[in-house]
């Protein structure tokens, strides 16, 4: 995982748009959230292999970054996002890690099932 | 206490280096069969290494990859992935774990079972994994049900099930168990561990000397 690249990422969001896409998106304070600090409230969700179509896609922000997908008839957004992975060229995978480098939100689009 | 065979059913590979390790390095020590069932890949952890080398996509098989690397160094001769999904345990069709559990009871005829103390194991796969697995040998006969020794750590444990019954001494075992936390490098960083011979420290074996379990009580 790299430190995101905004051109690089707004590349990869034109190159996926108006086709079917796999989207993994996911925020989570982690099951121990509470059970380490009670003032804590745990929270989590997941959605992974929904199909997804956007007209447009973009980054924005300084870093941690958001992301927003407009969708024919609705919007997937994503805040918080640090790192991606430059290794993965035919999937968008993208992650936020908070300062101990523990994932907080993830966005992945991808052509084929996760 | 020896025990010819000992089946292990914990969800997440991590779940038995600082509980259990020393223990099964112990027991392994003296002759005994060890299977681990690890319930899920842990492929929804959080934790991703620091600065983080791991996602969503490569976590599963680098998990898979530490949680071997575990067993090797406790010693575990039988390590099996059963294949369920970090997080959906509570979710998941009661019926087939009860099956899977029960499989490998028959297969195996564990002298003694290893698992968390449902409802007192913190994380929802911990609590479910327990609970599967004393429901699956609580429709056992009374007489050919296998001890269960559970792990609890939850805030309200003690009130509710009193203190542990079974305390073992793993001091003699502290390099595996240290190895065995060590395997799990994306998840974990124990600064102590890292020094100079770990385990001649006085820090760690009071903190990781002795393991602690429940014999669960069927009603
Ligand atoms: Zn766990």
């Amino acid at each position: 995982m790299l430190p995101i690249q905004t051109v690089e990422i707004q590349n990869r969001l034109d190159s996926l748009k108006d086709q079917d896409l796999y989207i993994h998106l996911e925020l989570t304070t982690g099951a121990y959230a509470a059970h380490n600090d009670s003032t804590k409230h745990p929270a989590a969700n997941f959605i992974t292999n929904a199909l997804v179509r956007y007209g447009i896609g973009s980054i924005s922000g300084n870093g941690p970054y958001r992301v927003g997908l407009k969708m024919d008839k609705g919007w997937i957004y994503a805040e918080g996002l640090t790192h991606y992975d430059e290794t993965d060229a035919e999937r968008l995978i993208m992650a936020g890690h908070d300062s101990s480098g523990k994932l907080v939100v993830a966005l992945q689009l991808s052509r084929e099932p996760f | 206490m020896e025990y010819q065979r000992i089946l292990v059913v914990l969800p997440h590979p991590d779940d038995e280096c600082f509980g259990i390790s020393g223990t099964l390095a112990k027991h392994i020590a003296a002759g005994t069969q060890v299977t681990y069932a690890c319930l899920t890949l842990g492929e929804r952890a959080r934790n991703m290494g620091n600065p983080p080398f791991a996602n969503r996509i490569t976590l599963p098989q680098i998990r898979r990859g530490e949680l071997e690397q575990s067993c090797q160094a406790i010693g575990i001769q039988d390590l099996r992935l059963m294949g369920f999904h970090d997080k959906t345990l509570e979710f998941e069709d009661q019926d087939l774990l009860d099956l899977k559990i029960g499989e490998l009871l028959a297969e195996l005829d564990p002298s003694l079972v290893i698992t968390f103390f449902p409802g007192f194991a913190v994380h929802p796969d911990h609590d479910a994994t327990g609970a599967a697995v004393v429901r699956t040998i609580g429709k056992l006969q009374p007489a050919a049900r296998p001890p269960v020794h559970c792990l609890a750590f939850s805030h309200n444990h003690r009130e509710s099930i009193g203190e542990p019954d079974v305390f073992v001494d793993v001091s003699g075992f502290l390099k595996q168990k240290i190895a065995s936390i060590l395997s799990h490098r994306s998840q974990f960083y124990v600064p102590q561990l890292f020094e100079k011979n770990p385990h001649k420290n006085r820090e760690v074996q009071e903190r990781f000397g002795t393991e602690r379990f429940w014999t669960y009580k069927f009603a």
